[in-house]
């Protein structure tokens, strides 16, 4: 962080230090906002029959309303009203027994009719909320997020830019347009202002857009994938100086394309304007662009002129009024809140808060509870997940989900269980597993690895042990049972590993009267 | 209301993307002032308790299924395309950011 | 008699008689069409292939005994604000000059499934804005009535087209006026039905809260039959009404007002129009008391703001409505060389592909929502509108339908208004309330102005979703003036042809 500062003077004629994060917070509070777009994941886009298909060749799913041809109209997506109600209730909004759509009119060329059909004053939801839970010095805090509305809209094409160094839009000579994405249905979720969170701004934003995109994904309306696009946040920050009681000039950063960008994004944004306001100098309201590399942001290509929207009700298109009945019925549908989710499989599990914690941060919490629908423990298939399994994901660089799937975890967890497999087995199998040879019960079948428990064939083992040691079965005769050990593990060695220990040492015991 | 300036004129071809000359703009202004001027008495008629219509009919809730329907072929979406190539719509470079 | 003299219900029962056949019918269409349309202009483009190909059609079914639409056979014009697979579709501007669509508006659909021979794109005002037709990119179209004088606007090409026989049905669109006022100053009929009653899909928007696709014929019956092939509910289109379309055909059919009440709206009913215009139209209204029809007067005091509301209004919906043609995915590109950027290029087109006119609305519909202006402007004419609706209500309790000349004057010069937008606009004082209120409005010929001999149309307005009314009061009109005047109106069209 702290890199040195331009030169500028000071009034005062001294160089001003850059500031860090922490200096920034020393003098200046954040004041946050948030605005999500969720593509939905209907059939057809918003409105028109067009497919939604990820990854179809260029324009293949385009037709003259989501091509803007003359004459086009469009007709509303009734699954897209269902899942902004859906959205709206499950954030806590209220659902407008009136909303209208308006359009939003700019030139661009990724925009077919150069306006985007979107909402304006009378959006589908509004005044929700939504509470995320952070670390803080002072343990777990609840801060409540306050969501201002929920508005249905339509997406933009895809522009492709060739020429220039990068490939990037500045430079480039000419560019291409793939219009398959034009007018996929687009929920935008905004947030009020959040005041108060201080230096926990960034993890803040990352506890909201990930709550949120659990949320989304619960209901079943998004597969919410920051990576693919279908989730997107722009995040607006402003400072102000302690206790002044005015709001700061925000910036609105763009291109935040993970939930880590999110938290990286704003820490780097509150260290930028910390140092500029520092520096006396003014924060000019702009949109900028999050650099992953650097996790700075720089600002967005300025207009010459400001754009006037012209907002005006969409004469083509009727007002939507659900009935309420129809909005209880779906109320009923909503499944349970990720978060009282989580709190429910913590009681359950009895897991501890830290546990949970890294549980969720490891995104490992539905893949768990997958393994435990499978019959597995939930203190075991915690521990192989987040364990063996995630340490030998790290090494190969990939999500423990890749390597295996729940249903082979519990297959290894209920042989454990039952004893046909130990522990130190079962690394055997996960190995084996993953090296693409089988099933759980085919890698035991190839590599021969279950535990031996048959009596007799470890009697036979046993007697080969004191017969090769007959002085420490003499001292174990004797009464010296942690003499057993060197004859257990004599026996372990000799059957590969695969000798039930501690079947080994009952036997054992046994025999030498013991 | 005061007339209408030739910048504002000319502030205006820019949002709407239309480039004029400086014989249109100054001609343009001429005219939308008389029109302005002609225009401007609805404001005598339109109460603050009057309800604005945007809409002749009540419609209200007028939806479609989310089923798929067949597109156009690239070939038919590309028919009017200036310019293309790969598959897509050719246009010249874009300068700024989207709105 | 050549067929093409005929009405369209003339020549659908001469086709079901096999007294001609589609085919034949089609070329002495496009004979006559070879014969005036260069003095007349109506229009742009003749899809003979299209054409004869579909009049083919109709006469092999019918030729194989399968049942067909009254209409299946008989030519049309279609205004080329309505997109057409294949064929150029121009509105009227450079913008889109030769661009060929590839899909039909529902319009077109429906006509073609009716077996409605469409012969061609007639011409109009630019994207629809305009009462002369003089705004067309590609020339003015002429009256047949004195070659010398518009047509109306902005539907003048499928008006001249029916007056000079080259068609005897057209399709036509209407946001302030124009089907009804190029019928007016033709002698022809000319409807704008209930907002919503025509589906919009593929009509070109230029106010999409004001246009509307409507019928245009020589007499009241065949814009019937029209009207009953291109109406009713499409699911493509949202502002579409679900109600069936009433029983146009046989209310033209009905011949009878008695008990009905006329009511002559005081603010229309002429201070200021022609005087030879006020005197067809108070003839006219007296033919329809002696048909038993009551007149009342009735007033309706926010029309005179009905106007200045519809120049905020349309233009405003037409700046956001034409913003697409960007010249990113067809139409006219102009200044693309290499090195300019994607907004100069939209710049450079559209100051090269648009006239003047649209530019103006364009601008001034800019203007009008833009921030800080948006209450003042647009804001108020959304009022206004309520207003007259509210007028219309409250008129509607007094009588069945409304009355009024549908255009100030008869065809004046080309050029005589064309510097002078201000009163151009007023070509549409009459015709443009019933849009703002969404109701259904005709214009039929009630007679030739004194002082010059051209044609003087009498505009019928019925409530929202009561288009029969209209029919039933305009076909008994047109049969009582028929019978004062001893043949109908067209028959003192002035020969064309030079010959």
């Amino acid at each position: 962080m702290g890199r040195t500062a331009d030169v500028t003077s000071s009034r005062a004629g001294r160089k001003i230090m850059a500031l860090n994060y922490d200096d920034v917070l020393e003098k200046y509070e954040p004041t946050l906002g948030l605005e999500v777009h969720v593509e939905l994941s209907t059939k057809t886009k918003m409105f028109c029959g067009c497919a939604t298909e990820f990854g179809a060749e260029p324009n293949t799913q385009t037709c003259p309303v989501c091509l803007g041809l003359p004459g086009a109209l469009p007709v509303v997506n009734e699954v897209a009203i269902e899942s902004a109600i859906k959205i709206g209730l499950a954030l806590n909004c209220s659902i407008a027994p009136f909303s209208r759509f308006a359009r939003k009119n700019y030139f661009y060329p990724d925009m077919p009719k150069d306006f985007q059909i979107s909402q304006y004053d009378e959006p589908i939801c509004v005044n929700g909320y939504l509470d995320v839970e952070i670390d803080t010095d002072e343990g777990i805090k609840v801060f409540r997020v306050e969501i201002e509305r929920v508005h249905m809209e339509e997406d933009t094409g895809k522009s492709l830019h060739v020429g220039g160094s990068t490939g990037r839009i500045h430079g480039a000579d000419y560019s291409l347009l793939d219009y398959n994405r034009a007018g996929i249905p687009l929920m935008e979720v905004v947030t009020r202002m959040i005041p108060g969170t201080g230096k926990y701004a960034p993890q803040v934003a990352r506890a909201y857009v990930t709550e949120l995109r659990d949320i989304l994904r619960s209901l079943g309306v998004s597969d919410v994938k920051m990576e693919q696009g279908s989730l997107r946040c722009d995040a607006n920050v402003s400072l102000s100086p302690i206790n002044s009681g005015k709001l700061g000039t925000r910036s609105e950063t763009k291109n935040v394309n993970s939930l880590r960008s999110v938290e990286r994004a704003i820490h780097g944004e509150m260290i930028r304007q910390g140092n500029l306001l520092e520096n006396g100098e003014r924060i000019i309201q702009e949109t900028r662009h999050f650099l992953e590399e650097s996790g700075e942001t720089r600002p967005g290509r300025s207009k010459e002129t400001a754009e006037d929207y012209r907002y005006f009700q969409e004469p083509d298109l009727v007002p939507v009024a659900p009935d309420a009945s129809w909005i209880e019925e779906i109320r009923k549908t909503l499944p349970e809140k990720p978060s009282i989710h989580r709190k429910r499989l913590q009681v359950e599990w009895s897991v501890p808060d830290k546990e949970m914690a890294a549980m969720i941060n490891s995104e490992l919490l539905d893949t768990v509870e997958a393994t435990v629908k499978l019959g597995a423990d939930p203190t075991k298939a915690r521990s192989w997940w987040l364990g063996e399994i995630s340490r030998l994901a790290n090494e190969k660089e990939v999500a423990p989900t890749e390597l295996m799937n729940p249903h082979e975890v519990a297959e290894i967890i209920s042989l454990i269980a039952t004893g046909e497999l130990t522990d130190k087995l079962a690394r055997q199998v996960v190995e084996g597993v993953i090296n693409g040879e089988g099933t759980p019960r085919e890698v035991i079948e190839k590599r021969g690895l279950k535990v031996v428990s048959d009596d007799s064939a470890l009697m036979a083992a046993i007697e080969a042990a004191i017969a090769a040691q007959p002085d420490t079965a003499e001292r174990i005769r004797g009464g010296n049972i942690p003499a057993a050990g060197a004859l257990i593990g004599a026996v372990m060695k000799a059957t590969g590993g695969q000798a039930d220990a501690a079947r080994v040492r009952e036997l054992l015991l046994k025999h030498l009267g013991q | 209301m005061a007339a209408i300036s030739r910048e504002e004129v000319a502030h205006l071809a820019r949002l709407a993307r239309i480039e004029m000359s400086s014989d249109e703009l100054d001609h343009l202004a001429s005219e939308m002032d008389q029109i302005l001027h002609a225009v401007d008495r609805i404001q005598e008629a339109a109460s603050a308790d009057v309800p604005p219509t945007s809409h002749p009919l009540p419609l209200k809730n007028v939806v479609r299924p989310d089923v798929v329907l067949p597109s156009l072929t690239f070939e038919e979406a590309l028919s009017g395309a200036p310019d293309s190539d790969e598959q897509r719509f050719k246009v010249p470079q874009i300068l700024g950011d989207a709105g | 008699m050549s067929f093409i003299f005929k009405t369209a219900a003339e020549m659908s029962v001469a086709l079901q008689a096999k007294e001609i056949s589609a085919v034949d019918l089609a070329n002495e269409h496009f004979d006559r069409i070879a014969k005036v349309d260069d003095d007349v202009h109506a229009f742009l483009y003749l899809d003979k292939e299209g054409a004869l190909e579909q009049a083919k059609s109709v006469d092999a079914k019918r030729a194989a005994g399968e049942k067909l639409s009254p209409l299946a056979g008989v030519p049309l014009a279609l205004k080329d604000v309505m997109v057409q697979r294949g064929i150029p579709t121009t509105c009227g501007s450079k913008i889109l000059e030769n661009w060929r669509p590839p899909y039909d508006a529902t319009v077109v659909t429906r006509l073609k499934e009716a077996g409605i021979v469409i012969l061609g794109k007639t011409n109009m005002d630019e994207f629809a804005m305009g009462s002369s037709t003089e705004n067309s990119a590609y020339g003015p179209t002429h009256n047949p009535w004195d070659l010398s004088r518009i047509p109306g606007g902005s539907g003048g090409g499928s008006s001249a087209s029916l007056a000079a026989f080259e068609a005897p049905l057209a399709i036509g669109t209407d946001t302030g006026g124009s089907i009804r006022q190029p019928a007016a100053v033709t002698g022809t009929v000319g409807v704008k039905p209930t907002y919503g009653a025509v589906s919009r899909y593929g009509l070109v928007a230029f106010s999409s809260s004001l246009d509307q696709a409507g019928p245009c014929a020589r007499t009241v019956l065949d814009t019937a039959m029209l009207h009953e092939v291109i109406a009713g509910h499409d699911p493509k289109d949202s502002s579409s009404i679900h109600a069936p379309v009433p029983a146009v055909v046989s209310a033209a059919k009905k011949l009878d007002v008695k008990g009905m009440k006329i009511g002559v709206v005081k603010e229309l009913s002429g201070d200021g129009f022609q005087k030879g215009v006020s005197e067809r139209f108070n003839e006219a209204l007296e033919e329809l008391v002696k048909a038993g029809a009551e007149i009342v007067e009735v007033s309706c005091p926010n029309f005179e703001y009905a106007l200045a509301a519809y120049y905020l209004i349309a233009p405003s919906e037409a700046s956001s409505n034409l913003a697409r043609f960007d010249s990113m995915r067809y139409g006219l590109r102009v200044g693309d060389d290499g090195k300019r950027g994607a907004e100069e290029v939209m710049s450079l087109t559209r100051q090269a592909g648009f006239g003047k006119e649209v530019k103006r609305r364009i601008i001034l519909g800019t203007y009008a929502l833009s921030s800080g202006y948006y209450d003042a402007y647009y804001g108020s004419a959304q009022k206004v509108r309520t207003l007259i609706m509210r007028d219309y209500e409250a008129a509607f309790t007094k009588a069945d339908v409304l009355v009024s000349p549908t255009a100030p004057t008869t065809a004046f010069k080309i050029g005589e208004k064309a510097n002078d937008p201000v009163a151009m606009y007023l070509n549409d004082i009459a015709t443009i309330p019933v849009n703002m209120a969404g109701i259904g409005g005709m214009s039929l010929p009630c007679g030739l102005a004194s002082e010059d001999n051209l044609p003087v149309g009498f505009q019928i307005m019925a409530p929202a979703m009561q288009d029969d009314l209209m029919y039933q009061v305009g076909g008994t009109l047109e049969a009582a003036l028929n019978s004062k005047w001893g043949a109908p109106l067209m028959s003192l069209a002035p020969a064309l042809g030079g010959k």
